[in-house]
């Protein structure tokens, strides 16, 4: 279960071993020995901070290119909305869409169809009796891997709803069953075209029993350059697009929380935001809400790490191409709580890896505890990364874990080499 | 009588904005030694619950956790104005905290019940003008 199959990953031969990654990176799952990063996988969120912040490009995300897909017959696209934001001077997105068709996929889902019937049945499940409040979106994977690893006793809160990533997945492979009835599942390839490096480890690895039903992940930045000269910005336009403002708008943070027309509810980007709400959440400290929008990257998917805009000027241009679209294109039926569909839903939550747990034993635990705070008590708390932790704390928990050697702090070693030149001193004065 | 793991924190009453950080503090290492998440929920809810009373009524104090395989006891002490009534305090929506506190959302007279209602054990001493140690304990088997 600890066998996590991330998207970011290291290029060793671009790290310079600086400690830029070490700071940045929110669970501490960086360190740098002989000479570079390392990614400890098991406390890896795949947020793509490192990638943000490395000087020298040498943390990247794997994600599928085209030629992945060679071996489906029919390919289809699932653009997230996110990506309509990237383009200059787009007036409408059909254009994108056929720019996708054209560059090799025989057909076009557009996830922001998909978030609209998400957020329709999210209004109908927050009617629900009995469900614990507030409850947490969970179409960010960033936070929902968080959330096991980190806040187990949340879990409850989890909308146990799939993201519309899935469900415009599931509705695409439909759709071409129903179309072209000689389609084998093996021959539909479907792929996500992503904002964020977490969405391609989502596909890999599932999310607890739940196995993605998506295929291939190609990012946004891989696509872009071949999918803008595609684009003919022509009159005669197909008219493909099946989406709204709700749709759209999920692409940046608030846009999904607003969909639910209840405006007891919480919206917060970026990880630091995300891990200081979800600490209140679990202390009880915030107000009566019914449902929190949680987003890993700053302003939302939009700030992605393998987009081409800043994640204002995206959202700016999602708002001037939202304006004249209808509210949502898409609707379901009238009904009860209870009547939504089985398959909007995953069957179980992942089981809490505990991650920071320092041994299986309490007692075995208790006294590596207390050796760490000792050790903590004797070095300098400067946190300057130079043994390649990334705090002083860090370090001594590593040093009891036996993973650094004390010896590793620099500070520490200048005093003892100090004193010893000093002892050295004294005796050839005598 | 097992071994005993002791965590001090000094709660600063100065420095309004640092309240809570000791029992976010409580609450990493207790992850760490592999609590369970629930019991890791209510200590940190009592603590937070005692160190905001604590910077709100007394000026701050100290705050010492004490982790043994049988359970957490969490004290905590201060010199501040003492209790005059516990009674009364320990009745839920009583308080007496001043207004500025209660704009930032603090002081609906819910602290102390709380810290009894999330522990197994809470016991407090107060003497008016001298100050207040509050014990508190959860059950780990």
């Amino acid at each position: 279960m600890h066998n996590y199959d991330h998207s970011v990953c290291l290029d060793v031969n671009k790290c310079i071993g600086c400690t830029t990654c070490l700071r940045h990176c929110p669970t501490q799952a960086i360190r740098i020995k002989n000479g570079h990063a390392v990614i400890n996988q098991a406390r890896c969120i795949d947020c793509g901070e490192c990638i943000k912040c490395c000087p020298k490009k040498a943390k990247k995300a794997v994600c599928n290119t085209l030629k992945d897909l060679d071996n489906f017959k029919y390919k289809i696209a699932l653009p997230a909305p996110t990506l309509y934001g990237q383009f200059e001077n787009l007036e409408d997105v059909n254009f994108i869409l056929e720019g996708l068709l054209s560059i090799g996929f025989d057909d076009v889902f557009e996830v922001a169809t998909a978030a609209e019937l998400v957020s329709a049945y999210t209004r109908m499940y927050l009617k629900r009796e009995g469900i614990k409040k507030p409850v947490i979106s969970s179409a960010c994977p960033v936070v929902m891997r968080l959330i096991c690893l980190r806040f187990p006793s949340l879990k409850e809160n989890i909308m146990p709803m799939l993201p519309p990533m899935e469900i415009a997945a599931l509705m695409a492979r439909n759709k071409a069953k129903e179309e072209h009835p000689e389609l084998e599942d093996k021959d539909i390839g479907v792929c996500f075209i992503s904002p964020c490096p977490a969405k391609a480890s989502y596909v890999k690895n599932g999310f607890g029993e739940y196995k993605s039903k998506v295929d291939a992940v190609i990012s946004i930045s891989d696509i872009y350059f071949q999918l803008i000269n595609a684009m003919k910005h022509s009159e005669n336009v197909m008219p493909i697009s099946n989406s709204g403002r709700i749709g759209i708008g999920w692409a940046s943070s608030g846009g999904e929380a607003t969909a639910l027309m209840n405006d007891a509810y919480l919206a917060a980007d970026g990880i630091e935001n995300v891990n200081r709400i979800l600490d209140e959440i679990e202390n009880d400290t915030i107000p009566p809400l019914e449902f929190i929008e949680l987003n890993a990257c700053t302003g939302g998917c939009v700030g992605g790490v393998l987009t081409m805009q800043n994640p204002f000027i995206a959202k700016a241009k999602l708002q001037t191409l939202r304006r004249y679209l209808p509210v949502s294109q898409t609707s379901i039926p009238k009904g009860s709580p209870e009547d939504i569909p089985d398959f909007y839903f995953f069957d179980e939550l992942p089981t809490y890896y505990p991650i920071s747990r320092l041994s299986s034993s309490m007692s075995e635990s208790m006294r590596m505890m207390s050796e760490i705070q000792k050790l903590r008590s004797e070095l300098p708390g400067i946190d300057c990364g130079a043994c390649g932790a990334p705090t002083c704390r860090a370090f001594a928990e590593d040093v009891v874990k036996g993973t650094a050697d004390i010896k590793d702090c620099t500070i520490m070693y200048r005093s003892e080499l100090l004193q010893f030149l000093h002892s050295k001193g004294d005796e050839s004065d005598s | 009588m097992s071994e005993q793991l002791l965590f001090t924190f000094d709660v600063d009453g100065d420095d309004f904005t640092s309240a809570g950080q000791a029992s976010s503090q409580v609450k990493r290492n207790l992850r760490q030694l592999g609590i369970s998440p629930d019991i890791i929920k209510r200590v940190s809810i009592a603590m937070y619950e005692g160190e905001i009373n604590m910077v709100i009524h007394a000026g701050g104090g100290t705050a010492v956790v004490a982790v043994t395989e049988e359970h957490i006891e969490i004290v905590l002490k201060d010199q501040g104005p003492g209790i005059k009534d516990i009674e009364q305090a320990m009745q839920e929506g009583f308080s007496t905290a001043p207004d500025d506190v209660r704009s930032l959302g603090f002081g609906a007279g819910m602290g102390l019940p709380n810290m009894k209602r999330y522990t197994d054990y809470m016991n407090i001493e107060s003497e008016v003008g001298v100050g207040t140690t509050i014990t508190m304990r959860v059950n780990l088997m």
